[in-house]
């Protein structure tokens, strides 16, 4: 009997270790693919779409047509997982068995876990959200408007500062920057996790005349008052809240012996191996590293998995230049008015990002287009 | 500083992360810690000594502990108060 792979989650990392596995085993073990949506969703777009810049029904495709043909794909959603007796079970009830098991499900924003920010507050993080704040913005004709990070961990680290930007753009262009104060908070005591990109975005906000709150971590909203509440004792007073909410792992995976509490599966950080189950494995958001929720994460760590699978099953050493994850990330940042910065980093080199400019925007815009051929499928 | 004889609730090694950093792992514990809880982050990440006691005085929980490890990585002890 053929071995059995079981690749949970259809987002970056799992359509990404599928097709690499396929590529690599040919027919030589049979590969399942479970992914709650039947669509492939490209998640950074949704950045432009509160601006009206981007139409989110061009942000996503059907995953089967990104997958080879080979994969089996399961529409459904992991209900549970018992990682002893190597058993997924379906919402649906049916169970599926592995030899080997990819973890790919990615985070979900939950902003119920901060009181009234689910009434209160306005993000982007779902394509419904970022329609939602689409047309709160539209209404919008001057005041207040408070964005910041609500939660940590949480994806795509650089997008409140690029929404933030951007913000300061949309309401330029529609004449009533002026009239509007931006308040930009972050958890820490600067305005991005790493100082080397801090220093790069600080001016720049301080530029733009956006004013921002550090040491914010975010306790409570009253969509009554209109205030935004820390831990720290600060009170924010807001009419338009952009907040991004707390992220959690996989439902089915919180309290899972694989995972935390928060569902954060625990992962060895250089062969991506679940602690504890070497036959599982995990990628993106979907781990507990402390390294970004990113889709490029994602990219790069796909290719060690499918050859620590694929070594494994041919019974030989891992191939050296894909047996280990370095922390590689790499991150976009755009700064507004066409400008872009990127960020490269890993578990060693904190970044080191150029100032703003036309050409790195340009190559983001490409990149979005470009995404479908060169991603999903293991072109790049 | 010495070895400290507090009890640690959990342990969070943070060491060889720049993003989104020791400190926001710490913050990240924090919230979802009892009361009391005391918790021990690992980082290697030089601005640390400076970021995580900051943290500690403005948001009012308590320091505990500041111990180093084998000359390359500190790990801050820190105490839930409320």
């Amino acid at each position: 009997m053929n071995t059995k792979i079981l690749v949970l989650g259809g987002g970056t990392g799992g359509t990404l270790v599928a097709n690499l596995l396929a590529k690599k085993l040919k027919g030589a073990a049979d590969i399942t693919l479970v992914s709650a949506l039947s669509r492939h969703l490209y998640q950074p777009g949704w950045l432009y779409v509160p601006f009206g810049w981007q139409d989110p029904r061009t942000l996503s495709r059907s995953l089967k047509s990104l997958l080879n043909k080979r994969i089996n794909l399961e529409i459904g959603k992991a209900a549970a997982l018992n990682p002893d007796t190597q058993i997924v079970t379906l919402e649906d009830g049916s169970a599926l068995g592995y030899d080997y098991l990819v973890l790919a499900t990615g985070s979900r924003v939950t902003p119920e876990d901060v009181p009234g920010l689910a009434e209160g507050g306005y993000h982007f993080y779902t394509e419904e959200a970022a329609w939602r704040l689409h047309a709160a913005l539209e209404e919008f004709q001057g005041g207040k408007i408070v964005v910041g990070v609500g939660g940590l961990p949480h994806k795509c680290p650089v997008a409140p500062l690029e929404f933030t930007f951007l913000l300061d753009e949309y309401l330029t262009r529609r004449g009533i920057r002026e009239q509007s104060e931006i308040v930009y908070t972050y958890p820490i005591n600067r305005v991005f996790s790493i100082e080397s990109v801090a220093d790069v975005a600080a001016p720049l906000l301080e530029e733009r005349k956006v004013r921002a709150e550090t040491f914010f971590n975010l306790e409570s909203v009253d969509p009554h008052k209109k205030m935004a509440y820390s831990l720290e004792g600060t009170e924010l007073p807001y009419d338009l809240l952009v907040m991004i909410p707390p992220h959690r792992g996989a439902k089915f995976l919180e309290n899972n012996p694989v995972a935390d509490a928060q569902g954060w599966v625990k992962t060895e950080r250089e062969t991506l191996q679940v602690k504890g189950y070497p036959h599982i494995y995990a990628l993106g958001d979907t781990t507990d590293l402390p390294i970004s929720k990113a889709g490029s994460t994602a990219h790069f760590e796909a290719p060690v998995i499918a050859e620590r699978i694929a070594a494994s099953l041919e019974g030989r050493q891992p191939d050296p230049k894909h047996a280990t994850y370095d922390g590689k990330v790499m991150c976009f940042l755009e700064a507004g008015y066409n400008k872009a910065s990127i960020l490269n980093f890993d578990y060693n080199t904190p970044p080191t990002p150029p100032a703003p400019n036309a050409f790195i925007h340009y190559e983001k815009m490409a990149f979005n287009k470009a995404y479908w051929y060169l991603v999903p499928t293991g072109m790049l | 500083m010495s070895m400290t004889t507090v009890a640690i609730t959990k342990e969070i090694d943070a060491r060889g992360s720049f993003c989104p950093g020791p400190l926001m792992e710490l913050i990240r514990n924090v919230k979802t810690a009892q009361v009391g809880d005391v918790l021990a982050v690992l980082s290697g990440d030089p601005g640390s000594i400076k970021d995580i006691p900051a943290w500690v005085v403005k948001a009012n929980q308590e320091l505990v502990g500041l111990e180093d490890i084998d000359g390359s990585a500190k790990r801050f002890i820190v105490r839930k108060t409320h």
